[in-house]
């Protein structure tokens, strides 16, 4: 078993104090975590009770500052399995209680050391269910933490003057610069592209396992780009900013539904093909980041308990179908929670969308099979 | 409208006795299905044997049934209710044995009884190991999981042992097949080992077969909790993580929600397992708790068991996320999915999700050991625990801290006095599991040992241990801080849980003064709400617990509020029965118009459901806790009053304390409690009432008592002041046991005074309990002891009405009881025991306070007493109440009809659980100590029948022909002819040691001499009674305790014979007056008219009849 202690770490031993101010003034007081220093993002929170390290690679949570609603974090430190991307992408980390050792098989490091390698400014402090609160009735917000700051009027003006998530493009600051390929586990069936928009490495292995040849493409990439692989599906990925500000994927997957070719969409991707479909997307208050929701198939009527990460959400009728440029549409999926939509689809081609996270990592494993549909819309495709 | 229109009514089975292992959350979980089928308009039929359960209360169902659990009378109950199902989940081991009997024999199937909850194919499924072994290993291939159940071997041979161990390893299990209760099991830690126990075991095996298995001691426990609806919707409420690794039975060890040391892979992992199971086992319209061991240097998985049914897991889960799981079984049951069902704490969302949580729950076991002193107190896979506290706080330590001190048990907390110790001696005593050894664990790592090192010692894992590490530093800072404590660092040591005796301790100041400290520098909790989603939706219902966070939830109200303290972890004299009279004080106050607000930390218990009160706290009952509670609410609200007179004696020892803070107390006074506590003052009361009371002094020294007994003359009885179930209860007979004794108690209790009484042991007990509003006393009910005097009350089983009793005794007995309460100043609830001895009726003592019996009598009287007490004590009159209809508008408990039923109570005891070191039994000779952990009610028209009922209840049905066994003391043998000559009657071949038979035989009762165990085997080969018994050769025992504990002879003989009834199961009597109302028992199961009748039809007879004065 493999401890590490971190006694810098110890709230218990409070020597460097940190603070955290939302752009609404409200300051919050607690001890640094990570890295020291100054950094700014958008007020998010995240409700899962496990999966911490999969959630800060997530590149989803680019330029968002991340709360954990659950208290103890880092107990089962940093292991070289878990990671969704090459590096930790959240802007700033907000816990309770950070773990002062890591206690688990897989574990290489501890997390405090882990965040404070690549530079991530956290705070520890006991008013993370405070701060939730205060999201979720005034809404996600800009923020600031500071370990060099002692003003909060001073920090707050720094947070005013930060960049808000509202039109802001930021696919393109995550998503690969350069294309590679994800082969597949044993025989290949398929050849998929994927646009990375911010995808999580447990997607294209979802696909890999099910046979595909996973072609992972840069976030710019054109229709032309796309189907010069001549592949059986397009994949559009998760990632984060507002897809209002996403044209240039809205503009390539328009050409991929032109040519007909099978379509999945994840979170981002779901935005992308709503946009596409001519739908409107819209913030909500405080999104959906969590690992407990239940997302109901309408044409089944089951439920899933899936992982979510999205702060916008596609506008679109869910009572009946309706119309698109590229035939009739219907929402299959919605939130039981609050039912806003989450998922899309064609209903005359092969394209569909959800707005939550099959591969998981985080969260439940429930909805793995819409990998397997993606799958059979291919293999129909091929036969067809 | 239930989505199945065709089921109209159902049976729900309940688990009837609170026993070890199977305790008040059936309440919980019974209660809350009762309510739900009721409000979706179906009939709902009960049969529950345990009358101190809230769900037997005749409100939760149209048709409830204080019956023996047995399939012949579930049976009755069939035919006479006709239910279109029966819903068997959620009573426990109980219910889902007898719902499979029942299939078994037909009956279902020929009254077109519907199983619902779950069906007999799952049920076996979960319950057989090799079926289950099969479901796990197909469900790891069919998904590729990592799963499996542990590696065994079946072996014939030593060789094949020796060859199988090669492949499991060491240490490992050996189970000899089809031996008795798993005689010859064992665990070999090496080759030697192995030789000897499977040697034995291949011996002892009729098939000459032992299942070797490999050993999971060790490894790290898990539990999950699933529902999963006919949709196939599946959900998991909750992890739960085991502190006390692998080898200590989860009810026993120290367990934490969520789990705590699982990344993603290995939890979703475990999550993909336990749905997989769920599903090829077929539950489809329920709950399971499913069980897991890691490895926890690997990660292996193995998944131990799965119960298809609501359990005290899913209890415990309920109340640690606010999802309540029987509640939402039983809508699955009628066939709801869980979209459907809305969660009750958002109002907005649907149950088809699953809990997160944003704080930590601790559960922590409390134990009964000191009330089975020759018990083996180290800590198995066999349950031991008799209650359990839990607690909620934003971090571990500040969870575990507040659980630890919810015990409210001496010593319980962590300490920092004196010097830590010695490690390696600390951690030696905290490698084998035992009660308290978190403390020991706490010790040592405070003493110096490392993390590594406790670690490696006790197998839990670092994490915890690292979390208590944090504990001890943050107690140093405090101790050595060379400032007074500040507001820095009092409020980071309130954050780790330390309470302000804690704190005290560490600074050698009082709690008061660290309190006042605190309060001046504004340290005070907030409560936070149990919302079921980590603040993402509001929540509707005030689900509070407090922490030392940063903003508070306690709502504002402006109906006036009444505070009941409930009565904290069961334990033997304090259980559920009082966990009634705060419920139903709650629900009366409710629609008195008052905002109700529980405070308790018991997670098993219907009060501490958020669907009991307006407002639930979920905090340990210290003083401390209860003042922050009171605090919060006076500052959101008025609070009307605070009642202490429900919950048992932890409530009603915080009384004059909270009283002195300026908490307003309502009912009987503190000062009014103190003159019924106290001895001295009592003995005033009594005076001025001119009411008789045995002998007495108070003894501070072995002297002093020595002294009291000289004069009063022995037999006494001795006790310290202020305890309940007895404790520290003994009768003594001579100086030199009185001097042992009190050494021992005073050192048990300084600051309180040994009591000192004439023991009456020619008497005939008797319980009252009355409520009295200071002008009209209401005789609640009059129960005759059964048992001789000096057999604790709990431990007694009682007659109501009582069946010897004449008019005049009623009468004097109403009379002394009135003085009583007007002299004490009671408002409220007031329990007194009696004496009654040659003519004269002596007061043994009087509680102001709801007692034990409450349910039952409430129950066998038809009357709510416990609500009308809560009316009471907000100041209603009992005028008042009959004028309402609450209670009977003529008469009281001691004027009941002639043809009232009567109603026997009778306590089961849980000798059966606890071996001695050496691995024999238990003595389970009843005395003035209580040890019975549950009780049962019978009854029926005549006592006979009652009380048979109230046995087969209890023990199972008493023999109605074979052999009965008598050895009775020399005081009993003229008392015991009459019935043991009915006995033979009966056709019972009667065998008895010689001095026995020999007044039997003179009497004319044939009676067959076995030899006495301390005699040994005859020189043919004769066996002794002892052996007899164990052959399964005896069906009834009567056996009478002689001699002084403790020594050979007479005494140990009746304790061997004693402790081998229990093992088989034979019925044992051990008193005379238990003989005579047993041979009644026996002639009523002979005369065959044993019937069933709710509680319903009794009330209604008892109304009619209620209503014709008694001629």
């Amino acid at each position: 078993m493999s401890m590490q202690r971190k006694e810098a770490m110890d709230p218990t031993h409070p020597t460097n104090e940190a603070m955290l101010v939302l752009e609404d003034g409200r300051t919050f007081h607690g001890t640094g975590f990570g890295a020291a220093g100054e950094t700014f993002g958008e007020m998010v929170f995240n409700t899962g009770m496990t999966g911490y390290q999969e959630t800060l690679t997530d590149p989803s949570y680019h330029r968002q500052i991340v709360a954990m609603t659950a208290p103890h974090i880092g107990n089962t430190g940093v292991n070289d399995e878990d990671p969704e991307s090459g590096r930790i992408q959240v802007a700033g980390y907000v816990v309770r209680e950070p773990a002062r050792i890591a206690s688990n098989w897989r574990s290489r490091r501890s997390l405090g050391d882990e965040l404070a390698a690549a530079g991530v400014v956290g705070i520890a402090m006991p008013g993370t269910r405070a701060l939730t609160r205060h999201l979720r009735d005034r809404g996600a917000m800009r923020a600031g933490i500071s370990t060099t700051e002692t003003d909060p009027a001073a920090l707050l003006e720094r947070v005013l003057a930060s960049p808000s998530m509202v039109g802001a493009d930021l696919a393109r600051e995550v998503g690969t610069t350069e294309p590679y390929v994800v082969p597949a586990i044993g025989a290949r069936r398929f050849t998929v592209a994927a646009v990375d928009l911010g995808i999580k490495a447990m997607t294209p292995h979802r696909m890999a396992e099910r046979g595909c040849e996973v072609h992972v493409l840069p976030p710019t990439s054109t229709a032309e780009e796309i189907l010069a692989l001549r592949p059986d599906g397009v994949f559009f990925s998760n990632g984060p900013g507002d897809p209002a500000a996403a044209d240039y994927a809205v503009a390539a997957l328009r050409g991929v539904l032109d040519a007909g070719v099978p379509f999945f969409g994840i979170c981002f991707g779901n935005q992308i093909f709503g946009r596409a479909l001519g739908l409107g997307t819209y913030k909500l208050r405080f999104g959906h980041r969590g690992i407990n929701q239940p997302v109901q198939d309408r044409a089944t009527g089951r439920v899933d308990v899936s992982a979510h990460n999205h702060g916008f959400a596609v506008e679109a009728p869910v009572d009946r179908a309706f119309d698109t440029p590229y035939g009739r549409a219907e929402v299959t999926h919605v939130n039981l929670n609050d039912g806003c939509v989450e998922g899309l689809r064609l209903i005359d081609r092969p394209a569909f969308s959800v707005q939550y996270h099959p591969e998981a990592a985080a969260g439940p494993h429930d909805a793995t099979g819409l990998f397997d549909r993606f799958c059979e819309l291919m293999d129909r495709k091929e036969q067809g | 409208m239930s989505p199945r229109a065709d089921l109209r009514s159902v049976l729900v089975i309940g688990s009837g006795p609170i026993v070890i292992g199977q305790a008040c959350e059936f309440d919980y979980s019974g209660t809350q299905a009762c309510r739900v089928l009721k409000a979706e308009g179906l009939r709902v039929t009960l049969v529950n044997s345990n009358p101190a359960t809230i769900m037997t209360d005749p409100e939760f169902a149209d048709a409830t049934y204080v019956e023996p659990i047995t399939p012949e009378v579930v049976e009755k109950i069939i035919a006479k209710e006709r239910p279109d199902a029966l819903l068997p989940t959620l009573g426990g081991q109980t219910a889902l044995n007898t719902a499979v009997a029942l299939h078994e024999a037909g009956v279902l199937e020929r009254y077109g009884v519907e199983l619902i909850g779950a069906d007999i194919d799952a049920i076996q499924a979960g319950e057989n190991r090799e079926r289950f072994k099969e479901i796990v290993a197909r469900v790891a291939d069919k998904y590729g999981l990592n799963a499996e159940s542990a590696r065994s071997v079946i072996c014939h041979t030593m060789d094949e042992c020796l060859a199988a161990a090669a492949d499991l390893g060491y240490p490992m299990v050996v189970r000899p097949s089809f031996t008795m209760g798993g005689a010859g099991s064992g665990m070999a830690y090496d080759e030697a080992g192995l030789r000897r126990i499977a040697g034995a075991g291949l011996d002892a095996s009729p098939t000459s077969e032992v299942l070797l298995e490999e050993s999971i001691l060790g490894w790290k426990e898990y539990e999950l909790e699933v529902m999963r609806d006919k949709h196939d919707n599946v959900v998991i409420v909750c992890s739960i993580e085991n502190l006390d690794p692998m080898g200590v039975h989860t009810g026993d060890s120290i367990t934490v929600a969520p789990a705590m040391t699982l990344t993603d892979r290995e939890y979703q992992n475990m999550r993909d397992v336990a749905i997989a199971v769920i599903r090829e086992v077929g539950v489809d319209t329920g709950g399971c708790n499913i069980q897991f061991a890691v490895h926890p240097g690997t990660g292996r998985m193995i998944v131990i068991e799965m119960n298809p049914r609501v359990s005290r897991s899913s209890a415990l889960a309920s109340k640690a996320t606010g999802f309540p799981i029987a509640k939402i079984a039983a809508r699955l049951a009628i066939g709801y999915t869980l979209d459907e069902i809305p969660n009750d704490i958002t109002k907005e969302t649907p149950a088809s999700f699953e809990p997160t949580l944003d704080y930590v729950v601790v559960k922590v076991p409390r134990f009964a050991f000191e009330k089975f002193p020759a018990a083996d107190r180290t800590l198995t896979t066999h349950m031991k625990s008799v209650g359990e506290a839990m607690a909620i706080g934003r971090s571990f330590p500040e969870a575990l801290q507040k659980a630890l001190r919810s015990l409210e048990q001496q010593g319980s907390s962590f300490s920092w006095a004196g010097e830590p110790g010695d490690p390696a001696e600390l951690l030696a005593r905290a490698a084998l599991p035992h009660e308290g050894r978190l403390r020991d664990v706490q010790r040592a790592l405070w003493a110096g040992a490392t993390v590594e090192e406790t670690h490696a010692a006790t197998g839990i894992d670092p994490w915890f241990l690292d979390q208590i590490a944090a504990i001890n530093e943050v107690a140093d800072r405090v101790r050595s801080a060379e400032d007074a404590l500040t507001r820095g660092n009092l409020l980071a040591a309130k954050r780790y849980g330390f309470s302000d005796a804690q704190l005290g301790e560490l600074r050698s100041l009082s709690e008061e003064v660290v309190r006042e400290l605190r309060y001046a520098l504004g340290v005070r909790p907030v409560y936070q709400t149990v919302d079921t989603c980590a603040a993402e939706f509001a929540a509707r219902t005030p689900y509070l617990y407090s922490s030392y966070d940063e903003e508070t939830e306690v709502p504002p109200g402006d109906r006036p509020k009444v505070i009941i303290l409930g009565s904290g972890p069961n334990r033997i004299g304090q259980g559920v029965e009082f966990d009634y009279s705060c419920v139903h004080a709650s629900f009366t106050l409710a629609e008195a118009g008052y905002e109700t607000v529980m405070v308790n930390c018991n997670p098993e218990t219907v009060s501490t459901d958020y669907d009991t009160s307006g407002r639930l706290y979920f905090e340990p009952l210290t003083l401390e806790d209860v003042l922050e509670v009171v605090h919060a609410e006076q500052r959101s609200g008025t609070v009307a009053g605070v009642i202490v007179q429900l919950g048992g004696q932890t409530p009603l020892g915080l009384a004059q304390r909270l009283k002195d803070a300026g908490v307003p107390i309502v009912g009987t006074s503190p000062e009014s409690i103190h003159l019924a506590e106290e001895r001295g003052a009592f003995g005033r009361v009594l005076a001025r009432a001119g009411l008789p009371a045995p002998k007495h002094g108070t003894a501070s020294s072995a002297a002093e008592a020595r002294e009291i007994a000289a004069e009063i003359g022995y037999p006494v009885l001795v006790r310290p002041s202020y305890v309940l179930g007895g404790r520290g209860m003994e009768i003594v007979y001579d100086d030199e046991t009185l001097s042992a004794y009190m050494e021992k108690a005073t050192a048990a209790s300084p600051e309180h005074p040994v009591l000192v009484d004439r023991f009456l042991d020619e008497s005939i007990e008797i319980d009252v309990d009355a409520l009295y509003d200071g002008e009209e006393l209401f005789l609640g009910g009059v129960m005759e002891h059964i048992e001789e005097a000096g057999i604790h009350s709990g431990d007694s089983a009682c007659a109501l009405p009582p069946i010897t009793l004449g008019h005049d005794d009623v009468k004097r007995i109403r009379e002394s009881t009135e003085a009583l309460a007007a002299g004490i100043g009671v408002r409220g609830l007031m329990n007194v025991q009696y004496a009654l001895s040659s003519g004269v009726v002596y007061v043994l003592e009087a509680n102001p306070r709801a007692s034990r019996t409450i349910p039952f009598v409430s129950k066998a009287t038809a009357v709510p007493l416990a609500k009308a007490a809560a009316r009471v004590m907000l100041g209603a009159t009992i005028a008042e109440l009959r004028a309402e209809g609450l209670l009977p508008a003529e008469g009281d408990g001691g004027t009941l009809p002639l043809d009232a039923p009567i109603a026997v109570k009778e306590a089961v005891l849980p000798f059966d659980r606890f071996r001695t070191r050496e691995g024999q039994g238990v003595d389970t000779v009843l005395g003035p100590e209580m040890r019975s952990t549950g009780e049962v009610m019978g009854i029926d028209e005549v006592f006979g029948t009652a009380f048979a009922k109230s046995q087969q209840a209890a023990y199972g049905s008493l023999p109605t022909k074979g052999r009965a066994f008598v050895s009775v003391a020399n005081r009993d043998k003229r008392h015991m002819i009459f019935p043991v000559k009915r006995l033979s009657d009966l056709g019972f071949e009667i065998l008895a040691t010689e001095g026995t038979a020999e007044v039997l035989r003179r009497n004319g009762v044939r009676a067959r001499v076995v030899r006495k165990h301390s005699e040994g085997p005859g020189s043919g080969g004769e066996p002794t009674i002892v052996r007899r018994v164990l052959d399964g050769e005896v069906d009834l025992i009567v056996n009478t305790p002689f001699g002084s504990p403790g020594q050979s002879g007479p005494r140990l003989d009746g304790y061997e014979i004693r402790t081998a009834a229990v093992l088989r199961g034979v019925p044992c009597v051990t008193t005379v007056q238990g003989l005579a109302a047993a041979v009644q028992g026996i002639e009523a199961i002979v005369r065959g008219d044993v019937g069933v009748r709710s509680l319903q039809e009794h009330a209604e007879r008892l109304r009619n009849a209620r209503q014709v004065p008694p001629g």
